[in-house]
């Protein structure tokens, strides 16, 4: 397999408004894909906590808040910010490229809990 | 009559005038201003500036006030001489004015550095309510200002040209902000927080030239370094004015020297304020002014008693959300002094106190100034603080909440602005019946300039009036730390239109998911519509105008004003509930029906095929009017509660509020339809009607207060509408009415509404007619999406193969 064939297109950047996020199926997967003024971030969409849909969130900086309970995603690591248990999301490496957002829906990381409660 | 004349209008002059009238001092009294203002309140020039008050409301003596003292003012007159032997003074008119007893009170003005280039156009000082006023001539949006001095006044002229939408630099000549005030380590934080606001700071900088042809272009640095500039502000420190005192043979060595009763060389000529230099200290900071203002009136009325024995350098910044207060001596390197630190990077705090003997000599607060007065009055009163060695950094759990302010002595200054002591608030407390803080500031004048006292003031209330009732505030969040009452004078003085302008401009730039939807909601309220409208800051619910349920997918509940319906929109509804496959349809308590389990991509289709409003029932807005069927059907109905229902719900429907409104209307004193237990209820009985407010019947359970009974429906109409737009400008966010009317009281509600003069009912309804205007059935964004995938379920453009 060619390395760039990894990359999947998804959609015009101009979809996902700023400080907004929008859920894509890929692969059997639903991600949630946000865009932090123009920076583009992807992580699963799926909350741990009660499965809120976490694209419909509000952003604050870089993490989103799940419109259900409220806990808090960090978007760069996928880890539950001030979370009562430890708790962590899916990140997927992201792009743009010719105003199309590309996910790398494989090389999707999972933070050990370990390293992030430490 | 002996003759007393001032010289100098500013706040230390009459200041001082206010003191002499308190004694039979039995002078006729002239004042020379040079300025052609009346008094007042300099240090708030920069909320000038920033747009925070009018040039109005830092007025501190009006016309009125030197009428109706008898006092002769000449301003806008320069006094040229003093001829001493002759005892008159001599001004730029020509006039002649004898005194017995003269006052210079003629102040400071702004030292220019000699820098080539000062005398082009564009290059200003900020010293004068005239200078402000040139400075807010030239600010405008995008405008390049650069400002020369790292100090008090710089800093606060820099931020009020960046909050007039200049591009604001600040240079400096020293290392680090603010360094008399404090250590390289508090410049750091400061410089931090400035820097946080988006003012772009340069350290160390000498200024070589400004440069420019005429005008400015540019600033140009001693390393050669240069930077554009379309405005230059010197902020570089001030200097005595002495150079009538110089001229009339009086001692001046940087200032006027007086002794400690504020005599100068001649024992008839006294000086106060920032002229003066006294015991070889001279004075840029209102509070010892005050002081001297005291001792110097008591000294020439002949009653002679205290003495001014010198003052501790205070200062304090006044930037919106940069707490800074120093005071004392910052010279650590004295022997025998001992270091006292606290700090706190990630909230911003640092705290440093200066020890010699077990003594307070210094004092330095940075991002959190609460216990000021303490430290001040510790260092005045020379307090021992063996004792109190574990608790100096932060005081001990308060128990008796009057404690802290039963502890200061009555001889405390509590409000540094405008020079009024405990025991003076306590004193007028007592001789007015004061039991409100807005009645406090009007006869005190304690909290009305910066108002950093406010907490202070509320205290002393507290303890002392035995009414006292409070008036709370409550921070928004940490994102914007301003209480909901100051973020609304922002918004409205900064015309601030946008939430993320807001955190932008006073607040951390990334906002939550608590402030954003109370700003988004401030907004729209404030503009009446007219705001920038940012899907982003809004709740889910309120992008796409349905309620989110446990499973991602969405209710719909559509507009049934008053609960009545018809065959045809049952149909309707039973149609879209089959063709969507709607997993509950439900009565809800509202008297509507509930589609549940929606998902977001079906939305605007399902609003298509209902063919009806939305019912807001997702939001902090307008939900319904509960109603029961009234006259027209029922046996004991007295009025038309039926129609006067769907008329409120009519009249209020696609609004906002600060929590959810729910309505109800009876038509008789049954109450079927619990318009008692509601927001705004309209109860109905023989020829009139109750409106009542703050009830509920949820999470609390409270009968409503009455606000008024009138005799037409649309009277009654019309006090619901007054306070529904009174609640929306004056709850905070997800205050319902029944805290709402609680936390006021229904009488100050009646008051400022229902009872309100002519002039302000009117306003409110014009301010709530204009709203409505703007105001839209949300679900008609099915025809016109706020972005192309509001609703949209996007598909990748291409398929995952593994």
């Amino acid at each position: 397999m060619r390395p760039d064939r990894r990359w999947i297109r998804i959609t015009h950047s101009e979809n996902i408004p700023p400080r907004e996020g929008r859920a894509v199926k890929v692969g059997g997967v639903e991600i949630a894909i946000f865009n932090l003024n123009g920076r583009f971030l992807t992580i699963e969409n799926q909350c741990p906590h009660k499965g809120g849909p976490l694209c419909d969130g509000i952003v604050s900086g870089t993490t989103v808040v799940c419109p259900l309970h409220g806990w808090r995603f960090d978007l760069e690591s996928g880890v539950a910010v001030r979370a009562s248990t430890p708790a962590c999301v899916a990140t997927f490496p992201t792009r743009v490229e010719d105003g199309i957002v590309l996910v790398d829906i494989g090389a999707g990381h999972r933070m050990q809990m370990e390293d992030a409660v430490a | 009559m002996s003759k007393l004349a001032v010289v100098g209008n500013g706040m230390a002059g009459v200041a001082c005038v206010e003191q002499i009238l308190k004694y039979a001092h039995g002078f006729e009294i002239t004042i020379f201003g040079e300025e052609t203002h009346v008094n007042y309140n300099r240090i708030l020039l920069s909320m000038v500036l920033a747009g925070e008050k009018t040039a109005e409301e830092i007025v501190l003596n009006d016309r009125d006030w030197y009428e109706k003292n008898g006092i002769r003012a000449k301003l806008g007159t320069r006094v040229t001489a003093i001829d001493r032997a002759r005892r008159v003074l001599m001004d730029e008119t020509g006039g002649v004015t004898g005194y017995d007893r003269l006052i210079l009170a003629t102040g400071s003005s702004a030292f220019i550095p000699p820098i080539p280039g000062v005398e082009k156009n564009n290059v200003h000082v900020f010293r004068t309510l005239d200078d402000t006023r040139a400075l807010l001539e030239k600010a405008r949006k995008g405008l390049r200002a650069v400002v020369i001095g790292g100090g008090l006044l710089g800093l606060e002229a820099a931020r009020g040209l960046q909050l007039r939408g200049c591009e604001v630099t600040v240079v400096h000549l020293m290392e680090s902000l603010m360094e008399r005030q404090l250590d390289a380590t508090g410049g750091g934080y400061l410089r931090r927080k400035i820097e946080a606001l988006g003012i772009r700071v340069m350290l160390p900088r000498q200024t070589a030239a400004i440069v420019g042809n005429g005008h400015v272009d540019g600033v140009r640095f001693a390393s050669g370094e240069q930077i554009d500039a379309d405005l230059v502000v010197i902020a570089a420190g001030i200097q005595p004015n002495a150079e009538l005192a110089r001229s009339a043979g009086l001692e001046v060595r940087r200032g006027i020297v007086v002794n400690d009763y504020l005599q100068t060389s001649d024992p008839d000529i006294y000086a106060v304020g920032e002229c003066t230099e006294h015991r070889g200290q001279t004075f840029g900071l209102v509070a010892p002014l005050f002081e001297q203002g005291r001792v110097l009136a008591a000294a020439i009325t002949g009653n002679t008693g205290p003495a001014f024995t010198g003052a501790i350098p205070a200062a304090k910044l006044k930037i919106m959300g940069v707490d800074i207060f120093s005071a004392g001596s910052t010279d650590e390197g004295e022997p025998g002094t001992e270091v006292i630190r606290y700090e706190d990077p990630s909230a911003g705090v640092y705290k440093k106190l200066l020890l010699k003997n077990n003594r307070l000599r210094g004092v330095m607060l940075v991002g959190d100034i609460e216990d000021e007065p303490r430290y001040v009055e510790w260092m005045r009163a020379g307090e021992d603080l063996t004792s109190l060695r574990r608790q100096l950094l932060c005081p001990p759990p308060v128990e008796d909440p009057g404690l802290a302010v039963a502890e200061m002595p009555d001889s405390e200054t509590i409000c540094g602005c405008n020079g009024v002591r405990k025991g003076d608030i306590i004193a007028a407390i007592h001789k007015h019946s004061i039991t409100t803080l807005a009645q406090l500031k009007e006869k005190t004048r304690a909290s009305t300039g910066c108002g950093s006292c406010t907490n202070l003031c509320q205290q002393l209330l507290r303890a002392v009036a035995p009414d006292f009732t409070e008036e709370t505030r409550t921070t928004l969040c940490s994102c914007v730390p301003f209480s909901y009452e100051q973020l609304r004078t922002i918004v409205r003085s900064q015309k601030l239109k946008s939430v993320q302008e807001v955190l932008n401009v006073y607040g951390n730039r990334k906002g939550c998911e608590v402030c954003k939807p109370a700003l988004s909601y401030m907004l729209d309220m404030l503009w009446c519509g007219e705001h920038e409208e940012d899907r982003s800051a809004r709740f889910i619910n309120d992008r796409v105008h349905a309620n989110i349920q446990k499973d991602g997918t969405f209710s719909v509940v559509p507009r049934m004003r008053g609960g009545v319906t018809s065959p045809d929109e049952l149909r309707r509804i039973a149609d879209v509930a089959e063709k969507y496959n709607v997993r509950m349809v439900k009565v809800t308590g509202s008297q509507r029906i509930d589609l549940l389990g929606i998902r977001k991509a079906d939305l605007p289709k399902v609003w298509a095929d209902l063919g009806m409003p939305s019912g807001q029932a997702y939001t902090k807005g307008v939900r319904m009017v509960k109603t029961c069927v009234g006259t027209e059907f029922c046996r004991f109905g007295v009025q038309d509660s039926t129609r006067a229902g769907i008329e409120l719900e009519r009249r209020l429907e696609n609004l906002y509020t600060p929590h959810k409104v729910k309505m109800g209307a009876v038509g008789c004193p049954r109450n079927c339809a619990e318009a008692t237990v509601k927001d705004i209820g309209m109860v109905g009985q023989d020829g009139s009607w109750q409106v009542v407010v703050g009830g509920a019947a949820g999470k609390t359970v409270r009968k409503a207060d009455l606000l008024v009974t009138v005799e037409t429906t649309e009277q009654a109409l019309e006090a619901c509408e007054l306070f529904f737009q009174y609640y929306r400008e004056n709850a905070n966010y997800l205050e319902r009415t029944y805290d709402f009317v609680e936390r006021l009281g229904i009488e100050k509600i009646r008051k400022e509404t229902v009872y309100a003069p002519e002039a302000d009912r009117r306003q409110l309804l014009e301010r709530l007619r204009r709203s409505k205007t703007l105001a839209k059935d949300a679900w008609l964004e099915r025809e016109t999406p706020v972005n192309p995938t509001q609703f949209v379920q996007i598909e990748p453009l291409e398929a995952h193969s593994a």
